[in-house]
């Protein structure tokens, strides 16, 4: 469990976050500037708040009324920075070694070996980090974090500087992270492919403030997330499980409470869950399925909301039969000849290749 | 070949560099470090006397000295008891050159501490470590290639120190007559000009020898930027 309740007087603005979650994984969401690494570098005890409180599993790590400013080397709280920030007169095995040496052997729970197999480091060890590339120099800063037994890691939009194959690697990582060791993560981005893949809680920062959060496929599915997050895509985000591939066709069937989407193929194996980010843009509406038409996924819904009724397009809000949310972009002359008003029952009509792997998540 | 003579100003001019490098060289780091890292009120004129060795002319800082570690002086009396004593020693000596050679050596770390990234510095307590094990373990490796530096320029100042030196210590053969003192000795007997010379090529070679010692020291510790 992670609380954190901050204020933070930059130079130029005011940064006030509070956000409280025991999900796996906690992404902080928004443009650059948005806050976001004040809020991450005040649980790390680089940052001191003005005010606020900041704890993990119930030890309390800063409490301004309380006096209390744990210093960052007692915070147990492992940090992943943008750029690696690797020691460069050491060698991977130094840079490895060195928080673990600090971590006294009670408090310790994550194996060496392990870490070193887990991150495929092994040919690395006597290396020095400017020999390395981007994606394993951030492997080795993830690893050095995790050996110093963190009770909580942040990551600092650790996948910024790498190229898209290095970016999916690394994301395979953090999932291992999560699933086998455990450890509670804050994730850092500004990357919605990156948040839409990892996510369980999310927080949407924007101007020093937290605008919206709660679990990631509601927050997603939110109208106003484009107004929230600045150059966020509109759309919605459906957890499922591969159900089935079709080889033929090179296609896979997603299959979900609501329903099913087809896609083209993800490579992911039969019961594998797969999150689908469907942008509103790739959604259209009809009042009726229709009977032959390229359409590949047919989903049905009732309308929740109509967006803002300004300009020509507006984003409506449905929820499936599982009650999972889509949001649809249309224009406002479609909302008045279908007459879609809140409660109304539609057809969502999604193009199978809208679903591309990006938004499938394999960023 | 150099004489028995010209060999002992030699070793006591290297003892006196020696200990007056030595014995200021963590002072030097200390200070290094707070220039580089720290802001409190009066930093400037902290800043400024540090380096008023550098302005100030060599015969105010040794006529300073004196007044202050003379036997007489406040500093000197409270010393002598405890066995400590710098007028008319080579000690002295070797006080003047680290006091005249503190600047240079304070510029060169500070270089090098300013050129460490703090944010490798946090990284390193986020792994655990407190303050000074990050100094140790993280500023200090990586601001090398200034320590090095520092403590070469504090040498070879020392070597050629002058001014503060004779007006401390006056020139005493054996106990305080450096390099540039017995030179000067010389010129100043008429047909002594050889004595001079053989003294001078020796301050060269031995200017030359702290060079390639610090580039070969620095080379090898420093993190390879390419490798």
């Amino acid at each position: 469990m992670l609380e954190a309740d901050v204020a933070i007087e930059r130079a130029s603005f005011r940064i006030e976050a509070r956000f409280a979650s025991d999900a796996p994984i906690v992404a902080l969401f928004g443009r650059s500037g948005a806050g976001k690494s004040s809020v991450i570098e005040a649980i790390a005890g680089l940052v001191r708040p003005r005010a606020g409180r900041i704890a993990v599993d119930g030890r309390v790590l800063f409490d301004a009324a309380q006096g209390i400013d744990l210093p960052p080397e007692e915070r147990r709280v492992g940090y992943v920075f943008q750029d690696d920030l690797l020691f460069p007169h050491m060698t991977v095995r130094a840079n490895l070694a060195y928080g673990e040496r600090l971590t006294p052997a009670r408090e310790r729970f994550v194996d060496a070996r392990r870490t070193v197999a887990l991150l495929g480091l092994e040919r690395l060890l006597e290396r020095r980090p400017a020999t390395l590339s981007g994606g394993e120099k951030q492997r080795v800063a993830i690893g050095r974090a995790l050996m110093a037994s963190p009770r909580l890691l942040l990551m600092d939009e650790p996948l910024a500087s790498l190229d898209a194959p290095r970016k999916a690697e690394i994301l395979q990582y953090v999932e291992l992270l999560r699933d086998d060791l455990r450890l509670p993560i804050v994730y850092v981005s500004h990357a919605i492919e990156e948040v839409t893949r990892l996510a369980d809680h999310l927080v949407v920062m924007a101007e020093g403030h937290v605008v919206a959060q709660g679990p990631v496929a509601d927050v997603l599915a939110r109208a106003d997330m484009a107004e929230l997050a600045g150059r966020f895509e509109a759309g919605a985000l459906v957890e499922t499980r591969v159900a089935g591939h079709d080889d033929a066709y090179g296609l896979t069937r997603l299959a979900f409470a609501g329903g099913e989407l087809v896609v083209a193929n993800v490579d992911a194996l039969v019961g594998e869950p797969v999150r689908a980010r469907i942008r509103a843009r790739d959604v259209a509406l009809a009042l009726e399925a229709p009977r032959a038409a390229s359409f590949q996924n047919v989903l049905e819904g009732e309308v929740l909301s109509v967006g803002h009724e300004f300009g020509a397009i507006v984003d409506v809000t449905l929820a499936l039969a599982g009650g999972e949310r889509l949001v649809a972009r249309v224009t406002r002359a479609s909302v008045a000849r279908l007459g879609l008003a809140p409660g109304v029952r539609v057809f969502a009509l999604v193009k199978a290749i809208a679903i591309d792997r990006r938004s499938v998540g394999f960023a | 070949m150099p004489t028995r003579e010209e060999l002992e100003v030699v070793a006591l001019s290297l003892k006196v560099a020696f200990w007056g490098v030595a014995a200021s060289l963590p002072l030097a780091i200390g200070t290094a470090f707070v220039l580089a890292r720290k802001r409190f009120p009066g930093k400037t004129l902290f800043d400024a006397i540090v380096h008023l060795p550098l302005v100030l002319p060599p015969v105010v800082v040794g006529f300073a000295l004196l007044v202050l570690f003379g036997r007489n002086g406040p500093l000197g009396r409270v010393l002598e008891p405890l066995g400590i004593v710098f007028a008319f020693r080579w000690t002295g000596a070797a006080l003047a050159a680290a006091i005249m050679g503190f600047p240079l050596m304070v510029r060169a770390i500070r270089l090098g501490i300013d050129a460490v990234d703090t944010r490798l510095e946090s990284a390193a307590r986020t792994l655990g470590a407190r303050r000074w094990r990050v100094f140790l373990t993280v500023t200090l490796p990586l601001a090398w290639p200034g320590l090095v530096t520092g403590a070469m320029l504090a040498f070879a100042r020392s070597l050629g120190e002058f001014g503060a030196t004779i007006t401390f210590v006056s020139n005493i053969p054996g106990e305080t007559q450096t390099l540039p003192l017995a030179i000067y000795t010389f010129t100043q007997v008429p047909g002594a000009d050889l004595q001079a010379l053989r003294l001078s090529i020796l301050s060269v070679l031995l200017s030359l020898g702290a060079l390639a010692a610090s580039e070969t020291i620095a080379r090898r510790r420093a993190p390879r930027p390419d490798a």
